[in-house]
């Protein structure tokens, strides 16, 4: 029997930033509310946080450069900080990554605070590590973050083109934690989206408790996630 | 054939298999790593000497390139956005940086549970971080891998193929501020990033 009972409700507005932790067995659903939303992530074991999200291990240990339902993702520690149950949209991009205050001028030009008040232009680096230093974090902690909901295609020769569209609204994406599991997000355009006007899209956020079979099928996918299931067991045997 | 040559390298020291290396590289000073014997992964990471917390960051470097893969024209961005060094020569024609250093940890997940105490880059990181001083758990970040063929499909598959370097395959950057490099020669045995042979490799520097 497989309980889900919703116990809390957020909306994430477009620019905005957010952390949480994720107790072992409970899981979030991240929804797009208008289309082309795109979040940000990373990810650290809440009672040891020098653990924290390794893309790199993620990929290479499921022979896979994109994420979606079934993939694990995957601690420096050879655990799984969180099992992605459940993803409408179908890709989310590893290689991205964030823009810093500097880049966003370059692109969306200047959108300061003391003009714009709450619309001012906001930059997934900073709203990363302001999040993170909510928790005694710092920018040698900000790795490489995953962009939620953003496609980016690569070509033959290497080549990146970033693909429109990829969520609609409506789109989301339920990440189950086994194990305790701190969440840092921000809201923002992906750094490739070739729109030139600032304007980042709005999550909901609903969190609930599950069971672990909810992940069941994230768990048998390869063996190396039952081995990666294996190891965050330990922490709780 | 390249203008730098060994005898007039103010640096150069020959890592063995399997270990770590830590040395500086000054801005504007030539940096060449050399696979001596062929097919062998040379996991490597770079940080500012004047602010170690400012390192290679990999999502930056292939943004900003448009391009997955590391060759000559490869400008190596910061976390903080500056660029540290440039890919001037390369003879193998091919590096990866989304696939990271192994660790005893990930190879528990990747190969079985009995490989924990295998050897691995992640541990030889954190040696030289430790003696070292200045580098700690935490500076250690998504690397590249110098010599290594990780080709990402057309679908989003990552594949790992036979390595394209071959004995005397060298890459050479320069360097745009004063950086710390970082290596690890791979001591990896459950693939074929190193051929199943762990080999040498050699660091030169010129001014």
């Amino acid at each position: 029997m497989t309980d889900t009972t919703v116990f809390a409700e957020e909306r994430l507005p477009g620019g905005g930033h957010l952390s949480f932790v994720l107790k072992r067995g409970q899981q979030v659903r991240f929804t797009d509310l208008e289309g082309g939303a795109n979040l940000s992530l990373m990810l650290f074991n809440a009672n040891e946080k020098s653990e924290r999200l390794n893309l790199p291990d993620t990929l290479k240990c499921q022979h896979t450069a994109k994420l979606t339902r079934g993939h694990c993702l995957y601690s420096d520690m050879g655990r799984v900080l969180a099992a992605i149950t459940e993803d409408t949209c179908g890709w989310s991009d590893s290689i991205g990554g964030v823009l810093n205050a500097a880049e966003v001028e370059e692109k969306y030009g200047v959108g300061r605070y003391q003009e714009l008040r709450n619309g001012f232009f906001r930059n997934g680096t900073d709203n990363l590590l302001v999040e993170m230093g909510k928790w005694g974090l710092e920018l040698s902690d900000l790795t490489m973050p995953l962009n939620l909901f953003s496609r980016v295609d690569v070509g033959a020769d290497g080549s990146l083109t970033f693909v429109e569209g990829n969520s609609r609204a409506g789109d989301h994406i339920e990440l189950y934690a086994p194990m305790d599991t701190l969440f840092i997000v921000t809201a923002l355009q992906h750094p490739m989206d070739p729109a030139g006007q600032y304007a980042p899209r709005p999550l909901q956020l609903t969190f609930s408790r599950a069971d672990e079979s909810v992940a069941e099928h994230c768990r048998t996918s390869r063996p190396e996630n039952q081995r990666g299931f294996i190891n965050t067991h330990r922490l709780f045997a | 054939m390249s203008a730098y040559h060994a005898e007039t390298a103010v640096y150069r020291a020959t890592v063995p298999a399997g270990e770590p290396w830590l040395t500086e590289v000054k801005a504007g000073q030539t940096l060449r790593i050399l696979d001596l014997e062929g097919n062998q992964a040379i996991d490597t990471l770079f940080y500012s000497v004047a602010n170690p917390r400012e390192r290679y960051d990999v999502q930056r470097t292939l943004r900003r390139q448009g391009n997955v893969y590391l060759g000559v024209g490869s400008v190596l961005y910061s976390n903080l956005g500056r660029p540290m060094l440039t890919i001037t020569e390369d003879n193998c024609g091919r590096h990866d940086t989304l696939g990271g250093a192994c660790a005893q940890e990930s190879n528990t997940v990747r190969y079985a549970l009995d490989t924990r105490h295998m050897h691995s880059c992640r541990d030889n990181y954190l040696r030289a971080c430790c003696h070292d001083g200045r580098l700690g758990k935490r500076d250690i970040s998504p690397n590249i891998n110098f010599f290594m063929n990780v080709p990402v499909t057309p679908e989003g598959g990552l594949t790992f193929e036979d390595g394209i370097s071959a004995a005397g395959k060298y890459v050479q950057l320069k360097a745009e501020m004063d950086v710390m490099l970082l290596i690890s020669n791979c001591p990896q045995l459950n693939n074929p990033c190193n051929g199943y042979n762990p080999t040498p490799a050699q660091v030169l520097i010129w001014n």
